[in-house]
């Protein structure tokens, strides 16, 4: 049986973390609730970029964009959105798992695919797999602005106007609430989609016409999607952080609550056991 | 006196939303002027500085890449990033022009012209406003 001190020493370890752990819990919990508003700030923008693309892609004109038109698909384009560091559950094995999945099903060669990867976890995964990496940004901030991303964004719509990759898909986490998160793909390019999300049906004058329109507001919508799925995601982070945390912060406890149990019994043996020679001591020399 | 709705947005959240007299701008096709009761329209705007009247005074704002979507009512405009000129950090603004114009100047293969040429708009445009 452990000694008194060692299970003491192991309790006060044991506590330590306890404190760290929950302490990461309430960071991450002002976190999520700080990506949650970023989420809402960013709704209005979104909301108006797909009314006004629903409208284009309803009236009656000819007007046709690359990014509109499926064509032969050569190569594939990845998008995986992960984390850029642990302690966050399952979060980022779900969304690796996947993607690997998902090209493991459709792909035979690595000359059919690339992958675009924001996030460390998803960089270090394709590095250590293998996979080909086209671009990647690591050390996005926990609250990212537009400006973080556009870089990327743009680079990554680009490579499809440059016909490098033919389609390009999503990987990311969907923020459902703070205790589940949606391993989420979705197809990004080509733009297939518009004619549901309707609207209202107003006419437009296009200045100076639909065909310019389309060539500017194409890439822009394709950038805000991506922007989308990353404040999605690390909402979905922060959540998941926290959620871990928590857990963590309650196994602590039970393992506090066995040992101090431990702890006690022991004590109570030794206490025990000294009576019981203190009494025989006596009992000898009677 | 008629007014319109003007609000401006962008992908880190609603800038902007009052009521104006008259809205103008600098779009891809060149000066547009938005009274009320304009017709619905669509035009993508350049790099520039909008403006924005209101009843005794005027606003301006830069504005960088994006599109205005107009109303007889309202007026929205959407950018990648839109500043009042209290937002604007003059001394970067000015940083960047000038590494913007240096990089022009060098007369090297490997850099990006158009992104350069977009980067000293951005920023005389930022100055402009912030004036």
């Amino acid at each position: 049986m452990a000694s008194l001190r060692d299970i003491q020493g192991r309790i006060n370890s044991t506590k330590k973390t306890r404190k760290i752990t929950s302490a990461m819990q309430m960071v991450s919990a002002s976190k999520m609730s700080k990506a949650e508003q970023n989420t809402k700030a960013f709704e209005p923008y979104s909301k108006k970029i797909q009314e006004v693309m629903a409208n284009i892609a309803n009236s009656t004109s000819d007007a046709s964009h690359p990014m509109l038109e499926n064509r032969e698909i050569k190569k594939s384009g990845y998008l995986v959105i992960t984390a850029d560091k642990g302690l966050v559950g399952a979060y980022n094995s779900n969304v690796l798992k996947a993607l690997y999945r998902t090209i493991q099903e459709r792909h035979q060669s690595k000359d059919e695919y690339t992958i675009i990867a924001i996030g460390r976890m998803g960089y270090e995964f394709c590095k250590k797999m293998e996979l080909p990496i086209a671009k990647s940004v690591v050390g996005i901030a926990d609250q990212p602005d537009f400006a973080d991303i556009k870089a990327l964004a743009s680079e990554t719509v680009q490579l499809y106007t440059d016909e490098e990759i033919d389609e390009l898909h999503m990987f990311y986490n969907h923020y459902v609430s703070a205790i589940s998160q949606q391993v989420t793909s979705a197809q990004l390019l080509p733009i297939t989609n518009l004619q549901e999300s309707g609207g209202s049906n107003s006419d437009y004058e296009y200045e100076p016409n639909e065909q310019q329109i389309l060539d500017v507001l194409l890439p822009q919508y394709a950038e805000s999607l991506i922007y989308g799925a990353l404040l999605d995601s690390k909402a979905s982070e922060h959540a998941a952080s926290m959620t871990a945390m928590k857990s963590a912060t309650d196994n602590a406890g039970e393992l506090i609550d066995d040992l101090t149990l431990t702890y006690n019994r022991v004590r109570q043996a030794a206490i025990t056991q000294e009576i019981t020679e203190i009494s025989g001591g006596v009992a000898a020399l009677e | 006196m008629k007014t319109l709705t003007v609000s401006v947005v962008t992908p880190d959240g609603p800038i902007l939303e009052d009521s104006f007299q008259m809205v103008s701008c600098k779009a891809e096709s060149g000066e547009l002027g938005i009274l009320p009761g304009h017709i619905p329209l669509v035009a993508p705007l350049s790099i520039s500085a909008v403006r924005l009247k209101g009843e005794n005074d005027t606003e301006r704002l830069a504005v960088n890449g994006g599109f205005m979507e107009v109303r007889p009512d309202k007026v929205t405009i959407l950018a990648q990033s839109a500043e009042t000129p209290s937002d604007i950090d003059v001394k970067r603004a000015e940083a960047a022009k000038t590494r913007a114009e240096q990089r022009l100047q060098s007369k090297q293969d490997n850099i990006d012209y158009q992104r350069a040429e977009l980067a000293l708009q951005r920023a005389i445009n930022r100055l402009h406003v912030a004036k």
